[in-house]
């Protein structure tokens, strides 16, 4: 076999390299820190010569989100990228896109909130991407990459879930990851899409009854149908499609949960408390939504484990998720820094000893 | 002579009986009907068909499309 | 001669478009809507692009267009029609890509994307309704409503000093570079019917030649929320509306064709 090649990147042109090679037909976005080098990228590296993916910057998020849904709906393979107020901006958008049943691409390289925040790394946004952000019941297949090598092999795996499943999938990553640079080893070219969809509004050829995308139903008994047929396919993810790393838990009495980028300096955090003695394992959840929800009842289920420690860039947002799915089995602590603060390993290794009197 | 004669075909359980095709009308063929229809509305009719000269002008402002419009021509 | 003796398939000289469901409008009685939403589909089918065709319908008495017509349709947010064109229009060039707007969707919570689309001169068809009036949500003001015209949310009349000017956007549109056709219709006789379908074929012929945007503004009518019967409020359109926004090309194959400095 060919061996991979292998590039120093910074996350957000790992994104932009990876899709230009995931063959996305297209992308629309708004600049905005700390995410901007992602179309800079696709622009400076002409993707459109390359594979024809048409890069167009559009003048909001709001007009690029629609554009997403636009193209979505013609059965091709788009994503745009932005950080946390410029999601927001988005969010009126993606539920129309999860309403209408599109699949699409999202990135967020998240940033401190509220408002207009900072544009140093945060993970403020999970509640926005797995509880909802826009209005309705929707859910989005949410990815959370911890290093710029997932960042890349997210895109190609992203767009095959959003068209598995008609559905919008979010890759949730931060501020850190975007800007940090580290050696990856980048995915082979694939064709763009030839073929598309048969729901695809993009010209009814003769013969085929036409087609046509709405998100809206006036009729209740209806609606409520496809509300419940998208429940459905949100536990179908649920059933197929959760994904998480274990790091050191075979033996594990404390387990520290902890996603993204927060995850790998949990991963440095747990060595020095093994040094010390402390058998402590990582538990990282990579796909938000559907959450491993069973996976950490089963460890909650271990006699050995004493309890569970969440670690987040946030105020406390996926320890509500952990506490679901512990449901009182074991203790559970939070430690947490905010608004674009980052802690050493050590601040991590202290709140575990203090948490559980270590 | 020849002369030019029309006829139209109201779809009068859907029309909704806005007038708009009475008023269009060069020839005052259409009439509003005294009965209303499903729809509880009074619908448009042929009240003068030998007048129509199927000049297509009620179905070209009726909102709905719910005229359709014949013409032939008669030798005298 | 009898019309049963004339009604036969072969002296059949107007019907509504083949490419018309059987669906019942959602319009009111004597709406112009539908006679835009009809005159679009003539001339598709006359072009015989029907296969090749995708109709944008944004929020507003628009946003039913997919139930009304048998080609593609895509139903856009308020005000976000012009950027799920431009979406669909960039990744499919050789499609015939329209919009179906209000003066709501178009000129109050779009006009950003309407703009930007026009700006960037994409090669799209943009009908616009103007009733000077949001009809969907029951006659609230538009930012089209004349000044002293009445509405539910102005409901003593529009007054201009408070709630600012009926905004008169597509002499705007026009001066962007990258729009091409910029005309302005009606609906309420025969022959205005017969002209705007000229200027719907002028315009989607444009698209065909990749000549940038063009934009059809239709003023019409919208009985129910000016509180009129339909023959009316077409009246009332005629003596008013015209005054603020008077019919005729403004824009042609690129070039300002309206004086801009006349008197209105």
């Amino acid at each position: 076999m060919e061996e991979k090649e292998v590039k120093l990147m910074k996350g957000n042109e790992a994104i932009a390299e990876a899709a230009i090679r995931a063959g996305a037909d297209a992308y629309y976005g708004y600049p905005i820190t700390p995410q901007t080098e992602v179309m800079e990228y696709l622009m400076e590296t002409d993707a459109y010569a390359r594979t024809g993916m048409v890069v167009l910057q559009a003048e909001s998020e709001v007009s690029a989100i629609n554009m997403v849904y636009g193209a979505a709906a013609t059965g091709h393979r788009v994503m745009t990228s932005s950080s946390s107020p410029g999601i927001s901006l988005m969010s009126e958008g993606i539920s129309y896109i999860a309403g209408a049943e599109l699949p699409c691409l999202l990135i967020n390289v998240s940033r401190g909130g509220p408002g207009l925040g900072t544009i140093q790394p945060s993970q403020a946004d999970y509640f926005q991407t797995v509880k909802g952000g826009g209005h309705g019941d929707y859910k989005l297949l949410t990815l959370a990459p911890k290093s710029v090598q997932e960042m890349a092999d997210f895109i190609a795996l992203g767009f095959d879930l959003a068209f598995k499943y008609r559905n919008p999938v979010m890759i949730l990553s931060d501020g850190a990851l975007g800007q940090m640079m580290e050696k990856i080893a980048l995915p082979e070219q694939r064709p763009r899409l030839s073929e598309y969809p048969d729901w695809a509004t993009n010209g009814t050829p003769e013969g085929m009854e036409r087609r046509y995308v709405t998100s809206l139903n006036l009729h209740p008994a209806q609606h409520e149908l496809v509300n419940q047929r998208l429940q459905a396919k949100y536990r179908q993810m649920q059933a197929e499609e959760v994904r998480y790393e274990l790091i050191q838990c075979e033996d594990a009495e404390y387990i520290i949960v902890a996603f993204g980028i927060i995850a790998r300096i949990a991963q440095k955090s747990i060595e020095m408390a093994r040094a010390k003695g402390h058998k402590v394992g990582l538990f990282r959840p990579i796909s938000l939504f559907p959450f491993p929800t069973k996976e950490i009842e089963a460890l909650a289920n271990e006699k050995r484990v004493k309890g569970f420690l969440s670690v987040e860039l946030n105020a406390g947002q996926m320890v509500e998720d952990v506490r679901l799915a512990v449901e009182g089995r074991k203790p559970i602590g939070f430690f947490g820094r905010l608004g674009g603060m980052v802690p050493m390993p050590e601040e991590i290794e202290n709140a575990l000893y203090r948490q559980f009197g270590l | 002579m020849a002369k030019i004669q029309g006829a139209i075909v109201v779809e009068t359980d859907r029309c909704k009986g806005c007038e708009l095709c009475m008023y269009a009308c060069p020839q005052n063929v259409i009439a509003m009907s005294d009965e209303v229809n499903s729809i509880t509305r009074n619908y448009a009719y042929m009240a003068h068909p030998e007048a129509c000269t199927g000049c297509t002008n009620c179905a070209t402002i009726c909102p709905d499309g719910y005229i359709s419009v014949y013409r032939v021509k008669v030798e005298e | 001669m009898d019309p049963k003796d004339i009604i036969k398939p072969e002296n059949l000289v107007y019907r509504k478009s083949r490419l018309m469901s059987d669906n019942t409008f959602n319009f009111c009685p004597g709406c112009g809507h539908g006679l835009v939403v009809r005159t679009i589909a003539e001339v598709i089918e006359e072009m015989g692009i029907e296969h090749d065709v995708i109709g944008i319908s944004p929020v507003g008495c628009s946003v039913f267009l997919y139930d009304f017509y048998k080609f593609d349709v895509v139903e856009a947010a308020h005000g976000r029609a012009c950027a799920v064109a431009t979406g669909i229009k960039r990744v499919q060039p050789d499609k015939f890509v329209f919009t179906y707007q209000g003066d709501g969707d178009l000129a109050a919570i779009g006009t950003g994307e309407t703009m930007h689309a026009c700006n960037r001169g994409e090669n799209i068809v943009i009908v616009f309704i103007n009733n000077g009036i949001y009809g969907m949500t029951g006659g609230q003001m538009a930012p089209t409503t004349l000044e002293g015209m009445k509405t539910t949310t102005c409901p003593r009349g529009r007054d201009v000093k408070t709630m600012g000017y009926p905004l008169n956007i597509t002499p705007l549109l026009a001066q962007l570079d990258g729009v091409c056709y910029v005309t302005r219709h009606s609906v309420h006789t025969p022959a205005n019917v017969r002209k705007l379908k000229k200027a719907l074929r002028t315009a989607f012929e444009n698209q065909r030649d990749k000549k940038g945007t063009s934009i059809v503004e239709v003023v019409s009518n919208c009985n129910s929320g000016w509180g009129m019967s339909p023959k009316a409020a077409n009246e009332w359109m005629v003596e008013n509306m015209f005054k603020k926004y008077p019919l005729g090309d403004i824009k042609v194959d690129g070039k300002l064709v309206m004086d801009m400095n006349a008197p209105r």
